[in-house]
């Protein structure tokens, strides 16, 4: 089995995830890893950020000492704006997700099905305090639900799976899942593979994932390069 | 002649009573009420319902409400925090009771507290854990065109507490920033809604088309100085 493939460091993943962001696109970016996103958006693109806590057209962080604690982002971070940007009141502000007006969400996840169910908000452990936030609305209510993700957990196991065993966010939801070895898509029918880091055979990438998926019929997977 | 000025803090809150559930405004740092919740402490009023975002950080404002064993349940999104350690002590202590909300279902149940909806049917939280009752029951559930959804209440408060930019003496409010968060909605939720205010207008200089909480949503607005204001961490000017 060869083994010598180079992971997609935490940027190329956010870039990966970016080029596949479209002109015109509202998209949410989840609290972690996804914020990383925001810096990889293709020039020539325009695309409105929208912040959960009442913002679109969020712009990147401010510079040292020009932080202004009522302009924040939902990881409760100092941003600033960009021109067009508006404020709005939390009830407008999730009935954009859950109306359906929020084109793409990114979030992180600890499992994703092979069917698309998602868990992200809990692990379940006893004595755990809980804690949900948005994440519920915008997985259930963005149009496109993404998640970005290490494949595997600390101790190697895949986050992608048969059947979650997390507490769930949502059923069926998740679109996509973009992990620094692979890009998948889930649907009712399982998983397809869209691409995966040079140098990783099908074998190999099978074996990190224990569940069954389709490669691309007619092109095989897109090694190495975005779709 | 209507005059919803309050001449202090106290007085704005005067009448909370015992048992009140009081909803709570902001998010982060942005638009917590932090002098109106020193004031609700001072009040003494107790075994009350907090509705907020959070619950509480550090050891002021909304953690020190908390702190004094006055709030007997919090409803709220997101309790868990870098710095919660107020609620996660009462709460590992069986001290408080949590109800935790998807924070769409959240600002969705005070807007039809506000609007006078009885209750709506949302996917959100679908098939997960927060579709039970407190006592483990499922909740309602309805497949509507085709998509299961889960009936969901209203939250209604007794008293709502916002911090706003200015204010008029109808009570006619414009937020600052992302300040404005949950201030406009929980403002329509409550019997009473106090407002802080950093600008107190003549009547007729704030801009009718600017205006984000017409004053029907509120009862008593209260002026604070910038400078006193501990949450929203304002540039020097």
């Amino acid at each position: 089995m060869r083994t010598n493939f180079k992971r997609r460091t935490k940027d190329e993943l956010a870039r990966r995830v970016a080029q596949d962001i479209f002109d015109g696109a509202i998209v949410n970016l989840g609290i972690g890893m996804p914020t990383l996103v925001a810096n990889h958006i293709p020039t020539g693109r325009e695309v409105v950020l929208q912040s959960e806590n009442g913002i679109l057209g969020m712009g990147p962080a401010p510079a040292a000492g020009e932080e202004d604690y009522d302009l924040i982002n939902a990881g409760k971070q100092p941003v600033t704006l960009l021109a067009g940007a508006a404020f709005f009141h939390h009830a407008d502000s999730f009935a954009m997700m859950r109306g359906g007006h929020i084109d793409i969400c990114v979030l992180g996840a600890f499992q994703v099905s092979t069917q698309g169910d998602l868990a992200n908000w809990s692990t379940g452990e006893p004595g755990a305090i809980p804690a949900v936030g948005g994440a519920m609305d915008l997985a259930t209510g963005a149009r496109q639900t993404w998640v970005m993700m290490d494949l595997l957990t600390k101790q190697g196991a895949s986050k992608i799976v048969e059947r979650c065993s997390y507490p769930l966010t949502g059923i069926a939801c998740v679109k996509r899942v973009y992990t620094d070895v692979a890009t998948f898509e889930c649907s009712a029918q399982g998983l397809r593979l869209i691409d995966c880091v040079e140098g990783i055979e099908m074998t190999a990438l099978q074996a990190m994932l224990g569940v069954p998926f389709a490669a691309d019929p007619e092109n095989g997977p897109a090694q190495g390069k975005p779709r | 002649m209507i005059n919803k000025i309050a001449t202090s803090v106290a007085d704005a809150l005067a009448e909370t009573p015992d048992g009140a559930t009081v909803l709570i405004g902001g998010f982060g740092t942005a638009g917590i009420p932090n002098e109106l919740i020193d004031g609700l402490i001072a009040q003494g009023a107790r075994d009350l319902t907090v509705v907020n975002n959070n619950a509480g950080n550090g050891d002021s404002g909304l953690a020190a409400l908390l702190q004094t064993g006055r709030v007997r349940k919090i409803i709220c999104s997101f309790p868990r925090q870098a710095d919660s350690h107020v609620f996660d002590a009462l709460y590992r202590s069986g001290k408080i009771e949590l109800e935790l909300v998807p924070q769409g279902n959240l600002a969705e149940r005070l807007r039809a507290a506000g609007a006078g909806i009885g209750a709506f049917f949302t996917p959100t939280g679908y098939g997960t854990e927060l579709a039970r009752h407190a006592d483990g029951s499922a909740k309602e559930t309805r497949v509507i065109d085709g998509r299961p959804h889960v009936l969901e209440y209203p939250i209604r408060g007794d008293l709502a507490l916002i911090k706003a930019e200015r204010g008029d003496r109808w009570g006619n409010l414009t937020y600052r920033m992302a300040a404005r968060n949950f201030g406009p909605v929980m403002a329509t939720a409550a019997l009473r809604t106090v407002a802080s205010v950093h600008e107190i207008s003549e009547l007729g200089t704030m801009d009718p088309e600017a205006i984000v909480t017409p004053g029907i949503f509120v009862h008593r607005i209260v002026r604070i100085d910038r400078q006193a204001t501990q949450a929203g961490g304002f540039k020097a000017a």
